[in-house]
């Protein structure tokens, strides 16, 4: 197991300068006179698994909305460091678009297309990057066809990928939790994602699912080579894979650095327990909490 | 009360005093209690209120002349067969509820298992074709006359509007406009409007420009409404189907205005040495028009199974994590719209060019509703629901006109299409033949999974993602 180096010193070897691939400067996010998100500042490098926690409330899924172009920021620039050497800003760009550059995502509660199968959900992922049109599809044109016979393809790997192909007849609202989550995983990779933003992805399952989830997760990062933004509040799930970490509390980031500084740091445990004193126990309640605040 | 079926009872409690069905197990004042009986008493009163609605008309004279001749045996007959027969079905579910479901899928899933593979679905499908090919040569000219302008037309529209309301999930309202649309593309490029066309042409040729232009319609009016959710959709298309209308009676200069249009062309073939003018005779026409639905049925059905028809299935269960799996949601539902649109227009360009002349009041709201019905009957998303909800919704109420038994009168057809909508809901709201999928989404939006509420699949959740 590699995980455990990067846990120890947080940082990796490379240069963090050349290797960028997110940064997030100075977010303002208001909703009327609240303010969701407020001088929110972070960076993930390539291949990194980044984790952003903070009790509930904190603005972690505002900040993926906004990272995704469901909400635009009204203050702040988001630049996305594409692998082909194009610099994106996010801000103000529709959420199909942004998904098109390369960010997929999945949802706190996960939001498959219900009536449909399995394979279904995965393929339309993989068929939002077909550029058959109506005509194609009408007149079955050959193009359609190799298209058609590619994307079925990458459909099967990627059901196998997450351990799904057993299920791939059977109707998305059928699934157990655990599988729910996996397909929206293989639904969002399916779009071919270079930065996967996982909201929440271990809620509701039970250990066992809990452990396979991680487990895949890290094969999503390692395998395919996709960087992953974490949104947890499992602190164990967080630790054991996250590289770097993100505090936020009240729209602000409060602490970034690896889990063990993180665990250590006293801003964030004040902002878990909301107590100053024993910070030495509190510490230790930050790794086993399961829900935060 | 959970039970739709509750809201026949208003009336009951006017006319408890009436004559009460003898029940000696419950004393009189207790009968009403009785679910059953409450029920029957609704009916029967549902019965000679249906009577009185599809009567003969009164007259200034004689006040009374309108309830006399609805009250009459034959037809107060027939409306209190009809009710009662609803209340014996309405207690046999009540009774025998679950097994009247069983019995009822298996009816649904008779087709799957008769034509369990492929080439037996496809063998089925050429017979039919036959069939529509040899059967109406046979006719009399009425019923050609009538496979033309109601059957015919109604399923090209209704397979069109479906690929709107069923595929894609927006409601609609303003569908007849295109159809307008199409129909004055054709009086103007043949000739027959008082502004003249650069060069007059054979419908024919008239078809492609009919489509661009009712496509170009529904992409203009598309692509700033189709932002909006599902009910003001509804409403900006119901206005611009109540704009056409007003725009084409008073601009006279160009459409003619209210009176309506020049005498239209036939259709006319002259290629390699064919000459074919489709004349008044129906029959022609109604091949013709067989043609185009067999093609717009093969080109829907590509369609329902490709990336598209997907794409479509996505953003009616979910728009949000449509456009988070990359779909454009905006283009795929302006597509549907323009398809559906320039369906309707070609529909437009076929009667303009059969009937050979039409006038404004021809495009009415009712109608846009009438098509929706039809959508609705057979199940939407469905096109053998389409084609069999319009094919039968049509054809009955010439049927039951003709019919000397019923005497159907034609300016009571939408009270019938609301009774039978009624009855549709509470009994099978997916509709004659649905769709697997929309039968699925139905199923589950019942228990709460999904937004799949009939059509409205614009109006998906309105919080994007949950506030932090």
């Amino acid at each position: 197991m590699t995980s455990a180096a990067p846990l120890a010193d947080g940082l990796p070897a490379t240069s963090p300068e050349a290797d960028l691939l997110v940064e997030v400067e100075k977010l303002t996010l208001r909703f009327g006179g609240l303010t969701s998100l407020s001088q929110v500042s972070l960076t993930q490098r390539r291949g990194e698994i980044l984790s952003v926690i903070g009790p509930n409330g904190a603005g972690k899924t505002s900040l993926f909305n906004c990272l995704t172009g469901v909400y635009t920021p009204q203050e702040g620039r988001i630049v996305f460091h594409r692998r082909d050497g194009r610099d994106i800003s996010v801000v103000g760009v529709r959420p199909h678009r942004v998904n098109r550059f390369g960010i997929a995502r999945t949802f706190q509660t996960s939001r498959l297309f219900n009536a449909l199968t399995t394979f279904e959900n995965v393929k339309i992922g993989v068929e939002s990057r077909s550029r058959t049109g109506p005509l194609g599809a009408i007149l079955h044109l050959p193009h359609t066809r190799r298209e058609e016979r590619a994307a079925n393809a990458r459909v099967r790997e990627l059901l196998e990928f997450v351990g799904l192909t057993h299920r791939a007849a059977t109707l998305a609202s059928s699934l157990p939790y655990g599988d729910r989550r996996r397909l929206e995983i293989a639904r969002a990779l399916g779009t071919g994602p270079e930065l996967l933003l996982l909201d929440e992805p271990a809620a509701g399952t039970n250990p066992a699912e809990k452990g396979d989830l991680v487990d895949l997760i890290r094969r999503v990062n390692r395998d395919r080579g996709v960087s992953v933004l974490l949104i947890e509040h499992d602190m164990g799930l967080v630790m054991s894979l996250a590289e770097r970490i993100v505090v936020l509390n009240f729209g602000q980031v409060i602490a970034t650095g690896s889990p063990a500084e993180i665990q250590q740091n006293p801003a964030v445990i004040e902002a878990y327990l909301g107590a100053p004193e024993a910070p030495a126990e509190g510490a230790g309640d930050v790794a086993e909490s399961g829900e935060g605040a | 009360m959970s039970d739709p079926l509750e809201l026949t009872e208003i009336p009951e409690r006017t006319v408890t005093s009436a004559a009460l069905p003898p029940d000696q197990r419950t004393p009189w004042h207790k009968v009403v209690h009785n679910d059953d009986v409450r029920r029957l008493f609704a009916c029967v009163i549902g019965g000679f209120v249906l009577a009185l609605m599809t009567g003969p008309e009164g007259d200034g004279i004689n006040m009374l002349s309108g309830v006399d001749g609805a009250l009459r045996f034959p037809h107060l007959g027939i409306c209190l067969a009809l009710t009662v027969g609803l209340w014996v079905l309405i207690t046999v579910r009540h009774r025998f509820g679950e097994r009247a479901r069983t019995a009822s899928a298996r009816v649904s899933a008779l087709p799957a298992r008769l034509l369990p593979n492929a080439k037996f679905r496809g063998l089925a499908l050429v017979a039919l074709l036959a069939l529509a090919i040899v059967y109406p040569a046979h006719l009399n000219g009425y019923w050609q006359s009538v496979l033309v302008q109601q059957v015919g037309i109604y399923v090209l529209l209704a397979i069109g509007l479906n690929v709107v309301v069923g595929y894609a999930g927006l409601l609609d309202l303003g569908y007849i406009a295109f159809f307008a649309i199409g129909a004055y593309s054709d009086a103007f490029w043949t000739g027959a409007l008082p502004i003249h066309p650069p060069a007059n042409l054979n419908p024919f040729w008239v078809i492609p420009i009919a489509i661009a232009t009712a496509m170009l319609a529904g992409v203009i009016l598309g692509v700033p409404t189709l932002r909006l959710r599902g009910d003001y959709l509804a409403i900006v298309t119901l206005g611009f189907g109540e704009i056409i209308q007003i725009v084409a009676i008073n601009l006279q200069g160009v459409t003619g205005g209210a009176i309506g249009t020049g005498t239209i062309r036939h259709f006319a073939l002259h290629v390699l040495g064919i000459n074919y003018v489709w004349g008044l005779d129906p029959l022609p026409y109604y091949y013709l028009l067989l043609v185009f639905v067999v093609l717009a049925l093969f080109a829907f059905h590509s369609l329902e199974h490709s990336r598209i028809g997907r794409a479509w299935a996505a953003i009616r269960e979910d728009e949000i994590a449509a456009e988070a799996s990359g779909i454009n949601v905006l283009k795929y539902k302006v597509m549907a719209f323009a398809i559906g649109a320039s369906t309707s227009g070609f529909a437009g360009t076929l009667v303009a060019s059969q009937i050979r002349f039409f006038e404004p009041g021809d495009f009415t709201v009712q109608l846009s509703i009438l098509i929706l019905v039809l959508v609705i009957f057979g199940g939407m998303g469905s096109l053998p629901g389409a084609v069999v909800g319009a094919a039968v919704l049509e054809w009955l109420p010439q049927y039951l006109h003709v019919h000397p038994l019923f005497g159907f009168q034609q300016q009571d057809l939408y009270i019938y299409f609301g009774a039978i909508l009624i009855l549709m809901m509470i009994f099978r709201p997916e509709g004659l033949i649905p769709s697997r999928r929309r039968r699925i989404e139905l199923g589950l939006a019942e228990h709460g999974i999904g937004t799949a509420d009939a059509m409205t699949a614009g109006a998906s959740p309105s919080e994007p993602a949950g506030l932090p």
